[in-house]
């Protein structure tokens, strides 16, 4: 079980996709899932054992470490992948659903099961306003946990064990924030994204269903 | 998911890229992706570990790591990879919606043959001209960037024994002494030669791309 998974996953959704959703698709593999495995999950690797405190205290450093990063950054980062990647099963499976019924029922019911229209279409946007909401509330999460982007090179750390102020160090700072601006810029794409293929659909939906009932009126 | 992704992505695009385009996806493979995957990340491996500071005092190590590396080579250079990669799904996406538009004709009662638009080479030729023009001169932007930013964070492309760090908490200057600096020098010396290369093979395709579309130009108007 890896990221292969999740791969495979995005792969199938591609083909219920819009344009844009196949843009997002390409987003998501090239700037975010394979610099993640690629690059950062390495900068993060070692990140315990070269935390290190100016002091000989024994469990010092621990406490430091587990209060200045409750849960890490790089864990976050997976778990927004995953997150944001989720709700486009709910396409697949409805598609799966509408293929299932037409085998059940032994007849064509639709003109093309994978093509976005009538109930298609709602679970479409409804994966796609989840799809924006979970980005922001991760990105809000990273935001609040961490007090805004940015990676000190130094914390003071006062929790017991440690005996009064003690001077801890994080490593490869600069490298790391590097990294989380690049998650945040990436994320903040993957939402505009999602908010123009909102719109797109909405709008040429609607203007279709008004040029119907014109048509009809006409007639 | 890994680099392998990416190679079937890129394989996909092979078909519909010229002989120079091939070669640059093979150098792509072979002499960065491979290479950077085999060899260069053990020799970056043990970079912080190894990074040793004639200190005892706690944290001056990996202030004065952070303060001259930045951002490691090998970080920068998969970054490199990715960014350099990323045109050539332009040139995908659009091979992919042409494709799309003859099945839609198809299907609107079009006279098409079906198994013609699932094994039709595509040519070069219209928009796709321009797409795929667009790319090539994308990667050759952000190769000669990357080059730059490695130019300018790391002063040249030579990797120092030692350095003097005198940043704070390290009392006065410390002498800090990076690991395997002529093992590194080597491998950054060779990315940035077939960056080179690439470069040059980037080049010489649009040059062939446009020198072709002007000589068809001029038959035409002969």
């Amino acid at each position: 079980m890896s990221w292969a998974f999740l791969r495979n996953l995005l792969s199938g959704v591609n083909k219920y996709s819009t344009g844009i959703g196949r843009i997002w698709v390409a987003v998501v593999f090239m700037f975010r899932l394979l610099v993640y495995v690629a690059a950062a999950e390495n900068i993060w690797k070692h990140e315990h054992d070269e935390f290190e405190c100016n002091i000989k205290q024994p469990g010092c450093e621990n406490v430091c470490f587990d209060h200045f990063f409750p849960v890490s950054h790089i864990r976050l980062w997976a778990l927004q992948l995953i997150m944001v990647s989720t709700p486009s099963l709910l396409v697949v499976f409805h598609v799966a659903y509408r293929e299932n019924r037409e085998k059940h029922h032994n007849q064509k019911l639709y003109k093309n099961p994978g093509k976005i229209d009538g109930g298609l279409l709602c679970t479409y946007l409804i994966s796609l306003i989840l799809k924006t909401g979970l980005e922001i509330i991760f990105l809000v999460l990273f935001y609040k946990l961490y007090n805004g982007f940015k990676i000190p090179r130094l914390v003071k750390c006062d929790i017991k064990p440690c005996p009064n102020t003690v001077d801890c160090y994080i490593s490869k700072p600069t490298e790391k924030m590097i990294f989380l601006y690049f998650l945040v810029a990436t994320s903040c794409l993957c939402i505009v994204l999602n908010l123009s293929e909102l719109s797109y659909l909405i709008c040429k939906y609607s203007i279709k269903c008004y040029l119907k009932r014109h048509v009809k009126k006409q007639h | 998911m890994d680099w392998g992704t990416l190679q079937a992505v890129l394989g996909g695009v092979n078909k519909h890229s010229t002989s120079i385009g091939k070669i640059w996806l093979t150098v792509l493979f072979i002499f960065r992706i491979m290479i950077l995957v085999v060899a260069a990340e053990k020799v970056w491996g043990d970079e912080q570990d190894d990074f040793v500071c004639n200190t005892l005092q706690p944290g001056c190590r990996n202030v004065c790591y952070d303060h001259f590396f930045p951002i490691s080579h090998i970080r920068l250079w998969a970054l490199q990879l990715i960014f350099v990669s990323t045109p050539a799904l332009l040139v995908a996406m659009h091979v992919a919606y042409t494709r799309h538009e003859k099945k839609r004709r198809f299907r609107n009662g079009e006279k098409i043959d079906i198994e013609e638009i699932k094994n039709e080479k595509i040519h070069i030729r219209g928009p796709l001209w321009w797409t795929y023009t667009s790319s090539i001169f994308f990667r050759i932007v952000f190769e000669a960037v990357f080059m730059y930013v490695f130019y300018y964070m790391y002063d040249g492309y030579q990797m120092p024994r030692l350095v003097k760090c005198e940043a704070w908490p390290c009392p006065n200057t410390v002498d800090c002494f990076v690991s395997r600096p002529t093992e590194k020098t080597t491998f950054t010396i060779f990315m940035l030669a077939v960056s080179g290369i690439c470069m040059m093979l980037n080049l010489a395709e649009l040059s062939y791309l446009v020198i072709k579309i002007c000589m068809k130009e001029s038959r035409k108007t002969t």
